[in-house]
């Protein structure tokens, strides 16, 4: 376990320098020159020149990523061309709220998904789980922005339930819950159907034919064995959608006016602050890679059989 | 072909009219519209006119008009961002998938960075240094649509490359092209159809919410993502105007990841009821 814990950290480093090479590559390629930008449309030359070699623009490419890759690595992700705030500093306040938003959309998703999942595999083909299967199509094609503002008129402008805009101060977690749910029905969706398929595959194996053999319950079969095993690909979902409420959030937080990451990233793209959006970025790719190790540590951490194929895989 | 309709469920049917609905209505768009899409007129400012079936906009442009030519954009721009991204993943994913060793972990290290980044950051990312446009959407959303087809083209080339006809292809002296070409491409075809009609999906909703944002195509043209977004300040007085191109996203997404269902269940049975 040691041994694979170490190959799959070590796995992440050629594409951790891999993402950076592409976010510095994004930047280097924006059409416009920095210096011009920073000095203003009347600047002389020399003035130009000036801020170019202040600024590193003169050097190689090379050199100018390695000294990019230091100051990444020292936790500088350089500062806001409009505000001159430390990038860094920006996230690390804004985090927590669609840090709030994120994990509140994972128990939406979770709750709604797995319940949804295990009606559908024990009523399979029945009414009951067509009706579930329309409800995970629907949520999955129906677009974000389109809940979100359906949720927002029907419960915070029409029956004033929450608040409809404007963040309250304060610790309540009432501004979150319907971009929270905006989010989570749509994880819940994909959920339901991960859920379904892979229990219903799970009570076809012959240990689900032995347990009912033996005379276990109904409901003790379905979830100390259908739903333990059914746990792997059900994970996998769940972590992939933690990371991929920072593109949500980027949409519900901008209709739902939340002071979050996505909303940060918004303005920062109204006003092409480069730096920022180039932060969000990393630091959604940076979680991305995060979960996806944490995923796969876990997996070979329940099942060795997987943890061998996996050691195959990164071998051969 | 004729399995094909023999095995195909109402749902697949109903789903498959839907698509060809669609599709009719973007290649006869000038011929359905009753009015200028692009025509803004102050005085009809969100009236409810005859001949404006479904009333005016926020700019007096026609609702109908618009929502028709949206579903020329949202096609070409889906199917176009579609195509590039599954030629370069057809690319990456055969070439990995078929001669495995140093070039594969190479190139999926490659799709690992490209499945890592926020996707609709990216693509705004993209849009922004290439600047507005719809070449540019298109572009914006191959970039990361390809990685996922990459990563799932693979997988199958590598299963193909052991099958005996492709050893005895190579023992018979054939070359790398001509089996990647000959035996290995057009054994994925049912697959490619499978990934490409559910990345239709996506790339339908990807579109809309960058015309939502206001990052993709000129926001004057009639998208329907741009369409929801321009409406969303008058959403308290007339809550149509975000509905209808809401639901036009919707049933174009529905339809595509319905019958996409349908191909891999058909296609590709062991897979089924999984994504």
């Amino acid at each position: 376990m040691l041994e694979f814990t170490l190959r799959r950290i070590v796995a992440t480093i050629p594409v951790l320098l891999g993402i950076l090479i592409v976010a510095f590559t994004v930047l280097y390629l924006i059409p416009g020159d920095p210096a011009q930008t920073l000095a203003g449309p009347r600047a002389d030359p020399e003035t130009l020149a000036r801020i170019r070699s202040e600024m590193g623009l003169d050097q190689p490419l090379f050199t100018r990523f390695a000294s990019y890759l230091r100051r990444v690595a020292q936790g500088d992700l350089g500062d806001s061309v409009v505000t001159g705030r430390p990038v860094l500093e920006s996230l690390a306040e804004k985090l927590p709220f669609t840090l709030k938003l994120a994990l509140l959309a994972m128990m939406f998703s979770v709750v709604i998904g797995v319940l949804m999942g295990i009606i559908s595999a024990i009523t399979q083909g029945k009414w009951l789980d067509r009706l579930c299967t329309v409800f995970s199509v629907a949520g999955i094609s129906i677009p974000v922005f389109l809940s979100g503002l359906v949720f927002l008129y029907v419960f915070a402008v029409r029956l004033k339930w929450f608040p409809s805009s404007g963040f309250l101060a304060g610790n309540s977690l009432l501004p979150f819950v319907l971009p929270a749910f905006t989010l989570g029905i749509r994880s819940a969706a994909f959920l339901a159907r991960i859920v379904r398929s892979s229990m219903i595959e799970v009570l076809n194996h012959d240990f689900i034919r032995t347990a009912r053999a033996k005379g276990l319950s109904r409901s003790r079969i379905l979830f100390r064995h259908g739903l333990v095993n059914a746990l792997v690909p059900v994970i996998t979902v769940i972590g992939l959608d933690l990371s991929s409420y920072l593109n949500g959030s980027v949409i519900v937080e901008t209709i739902f006016d939340l002071p979050g990451i996505g909303r940060f990233a918004m303005d920062a793209i109204l006003q092409r602050d480069y730096p920022i959006i180039q932060g969000v970025v990393l630091l959604g790719a940076f979680i991305f890679i995060m979960v996806n190790l944490a995923i796969d540590l876990f997996y070979a951490w329940i099942n060795p059989k997987i943890r061998d194929e996996m050691m195959g895989k990164s071998t051969g | 072909m004729k399995q094909l309709a023999q095995r195909m469920t109402l749902a697949g049917w109903f789903s498959l009219a839907g698509i060809l609905l669609v599709l009719g209505v973007a290649i006869f768009a000038p011929w359905l519209v009753t009015n200028d899409p692009m025509e803004t007129d102050p005085l009809r400012r969100l009236a409810k006119l005859e001949g404006f079936p479904l009333g005016c906009d926020q700019l007096g442009q026609c609702v109908y008009s618009r929502l028709i030519y949206g579903a020329r954009l949202s096609l070409i721009i889906g199917f176009a961002s579609r195509l590039t991204a599954l030629l370069i993943g057809l690319a990456v994913g055969l070439t990995a998938g078929y001669f495995g060793g140093w070039l594969d972990w190479l190139l999926m290290r490659f799709v690992d960075m490209f499945l890592a980044f926020p996707s609709l950051l990216l693509s705004i990312a993209v849009s922004m240094v290439l600047g507005s446009g719809i070449g540019t959407v298109i572009f914006a959303l191959a970039v990361v649509g390809w990685a996922e087809m990459a990563r799932i083209i693979r997988s199958a080339a590598l299963e193909l490359r052991s099958a005996e006809y492709v050893i005895a292809a190579r023992t018979l002296g054939a070359s790398h092209l001509r089996i990647i070409l000959t035996h290995i491409l057009p054994n994925c075809l049912p697959l490619i159809t499978v990934i490409f009609t559910m990345g239709m999906a996506t790339a339908v909703l990807s579109e809309a919410s960058l015309s939502f944002l206001g990052l993709g195509v000129d926001p004057s043209l009639p998208t329907w993502g741009g369409m929801v977004a321009a409406a969303k300040d008058y959403m308290l007085r007339r809550p149509y105007l975000v509905v209808y191109p809401g639901a036009c996203i919707a049933f174009l997404v529905v339809v595509f990841n319905v019958f996409g269902d349908e191909l891999r269940d058909i296609l590709d049975p062991s897979r089924k009821g999984q994504w």
